[in-house]
């Protein structure tokens, strides 16, 4: 991006690619939401209905997808806060760079005990107790 | 959307001179209905995901023992309507960027705003409708 334009907010750089990341990561929250109200539905059908379903969230594939989920979601909550300081707050544009990695480092230090605690039943049925 | 994209979709609407709020209004709905589900939503998936065993433990009487609750009824109620609502004003807003033919964007609309309407209706109704003892 040698040429990206001076000056603007969302051309170019974090700015953009930060935007770029939040239309992805909403996108793909907000389909599953269509699905998930859907298969949560099935509790008016039969406790059964619903346990077959729920029963492929637990699967070691769909866990691992669910693990990709959350961390749509919390990097789509926490941008949009960025987002919004951006808007609200005098000294946003200036610092929107600096709360992008602030963004970022949050999404980590949240993501790795997440990703632990959200894995561990699987981890554990595939490769045995680890404890 | 972004205070550019805002302020583009102002200078769009005085230059239809429509003189609507309505692109004001979904913009500060973002905001507000964000702040929100930042709470209502991270707090859903670290009780689903990551607490006492995660989704695991998830199954029909999971869902009566919590849907027994009003405050767990009202939590989802309020969830669903503000993330059903947040996101199909964030793909109304893609569609009006990416879909450059008229007839396309016009269907494409018709088809979000037909199934969303469809799965905030759904949802609402399993709410209020949930029977424990069926089956």
């Amino acid at each position: 991006m040698a040429t990206a334009p001076v000056g603007t907010l969302y051309r170019g750089g974090q700015g953009m690619w930060s935007w770029v990341a939040q239309r992805i990561t909403g996108i793909s929250v907000f389909f599953f939401l269509y699905v998930h109200v859907l298969d949560t539905a099935l509790v008016r059908v039969s406790p059964e209905a619903y346990d077959l379903v729920i029963a492929t969230y637990k699967t070691p594939i769909v866990n691992l997808l669910e693990v990709g989920l959350v961390g749509a979601v919390l990097y789509h909550a926490l941008n949009g806060l960025r987002v919004i300081a951006v808007d609200f707050w005098s000294r946003g544009p200036r610092f929107q760079k600096q709360m992008l990695w602030g963004v970022v480092g949050v999404w980590v230090v949240v993501m790795i005990p997440g990703t632990y605690y959200m894995l561990r039943h699987t981890v554990e049925a595939l490769f045995g107790a680890t404890s | 959307m972004s205070v550019a994209d805002r302020s583009f979709a102002l200078s769009q609407n005085s230059r239809n001179r429509q003189r609507s709020n309505f692109e004001l209004y979904a913009w500060l709905f973002m905001r507000v209905s964000g702040i929100v589900l930042v709470f209502l939503v991270l707090g859903h998936l670290f009780i689903m995901n990551i607490l006492d065993g995660g989704v695991q433990r998830i199954n029909f009487a999971f869902v009566a023992g919590r849907w027994a609750s009003p405050f767990w009824q009202i939590w989802d109620l309020a969830m669903l309507w503000l993330a059903m609502l947040h996101g199909t004003n964030g793909l109304r807003t893609i569609i009006n960027d990416y879909a450059e033919r008229d007839q396309t964007r016009f269907w494409l609309k018709m088809l979000l705003y037909v199934s969303s309407a469809f799965i905030i209706l759904l949802g609402t109704l399993v709410i209020f409708t949930f029977d424990p003892t069926i089956g």
